[in-house]
């Protein structure tokens, strides 16, 4: 069996996505168990939760829908909702499409937007290059079936794990975090300043008053976009074409 | 069967979110500004998203701040995400042994 030069790279591509995406599922799964324990008390079923889960992706997203559930609320609210608390996957999807092949297919496109997860949007674009669409895949062939499954055993279980087993595995997403933005932060001192502005505007703003009830996502929207347009502003970056370094 | 109407409505307009701008805007940006600000997106998302949340996302706020330490290190000295992954929970499974 001979496979092409191409086949070869994708077949590592896939592997590496896979292999990364196990700490996303690990801290997935934690925070779906989490977000099935709240759920329950709405009088989600397991299998409405394993569905909303399988289908969206998404922990504030679900979270408030679960809540509105809860509270038999208008369609038109659930849209609503969703739309605010699901803002940033806009801004996400917009970056992502840059990082893109232009040449890579609608299908693949439409596939690639499915898996827009903070966590899988942020190790898919810290890749340099183009994005070859197979990571991206990889990394939710594991991940959102640990969300999914993490949702449903939630709900069943309740408080049944042990709570310190369920806050240990809770930082493997962080520990992915700090990982992905550590090694850029080491070459690019204007990243380092970044990130630790980040940390510290993060920081304030979840305890500041008024500022601090605003919900994370949007408060993570917020930072992100007058961080980042501020960075461009004052540290231009030099490239051109494609080009990320 | 109305929290499945739910589900969907839900799933409709993420999947929306997600999938317009991918779709639409495939042309690349030529705009200096755009590509900075696009630059320095993921790194500054993802710092947000870690602090503070890392030390909330535990028992107690010291394991997820010695985490958060232990994790940077360990990263710093070139281990990749799995492995930080993983020493930071062993991490918060061993520290809250002891508190």
């Amino acid at each position: 069996m001979k496979y092409s030069l191409k086949e070869k790279e994708n077949r590592s591509v896939l592997r590496q996505g896979i292999i990364d995406g196990i700490p996303i599922g690990l801290g997935y799964f934690a925070v779906a168990f989490s977000l099935g324990v709240a759920a329950r008390s709405e009088g989600v079923t397991p299998l409405q939760g394993f569905i909303a889960s399988l289908l969206c992706n998404t922990s504030t997203g679900e979270h408030a829908v679960f809540t509105l559930m809860g509270i038999n609320a208008a369609f038109i609210e659930v849209a609503l909702v969703t739309l605010i608390a699901n803002a940033r996957y806009l801004l996400m999807s917009f970056a992502m499409s840059q990082r893109t092949d232009p040449k890579t297919s609608l299908l693949h496109r439409m596939g690639m937007s499915f898996f827009i997860t903070d966590e899988i949007f942020g190790i898919s674009v810290a890749r340099q290059g183009y994005l070859n669409p197979l990571y991206t895949y990889g990394a939710a062939l594991v991940a959102a079936p640990c969300w999914a499954t993490g949702t449903a055993l939630g709900i069943i279980a309740g408080s049944a794990l042990p709570l310190r087993v369920v806050s240990a595995l809770g930082v493997a997403l962080y520990g992915m975090f700090i990982a992905i933005i550590i090694p850029p932060a080491k070459k690019d001192k204007i990243v380092l300043l970044m990130v630790l502005l980040s940390f510290g505007a993060s920081y304030a703003a979840s305890v500041l008053p008024v500022v601090r009830d605003i919900s994370e996502g949007t408060r993570t929207i917020i930072l992100t976009v007058v961080l980042s347009a501020a960075a461009a502003l004052i540290f231009p970056k030099k490239t051109e074409g494609e080009g990320k370094k | 069967m109305k929290n499945f109407i739910y589900i969907f409505i839900m799933a409709a307009v993420t999947y929306l979110i997600r999938v317009l701008p991918m779709t639409i805007f495939k042309k690349p940006i030529k705009s200096r500004f755009v590509q900075s600000f696009l630059y320095y997106v993921p790194y500054v998302t993802i710092a947000v998203m870690t602090f503070p949340a890392i030390i909330h996302a535990t028992q107690s706020p010291i394991s997820g701040g010695i985490a958060l330490c232990v994790g940077i290190i360990a990263a710093l000295l070139g281990a990749g995400l799995f492995p930080v992954a993983v020493i930071c929970c062993a991490v918060v499974f061993a520290v809250e042994f002891f508190i």
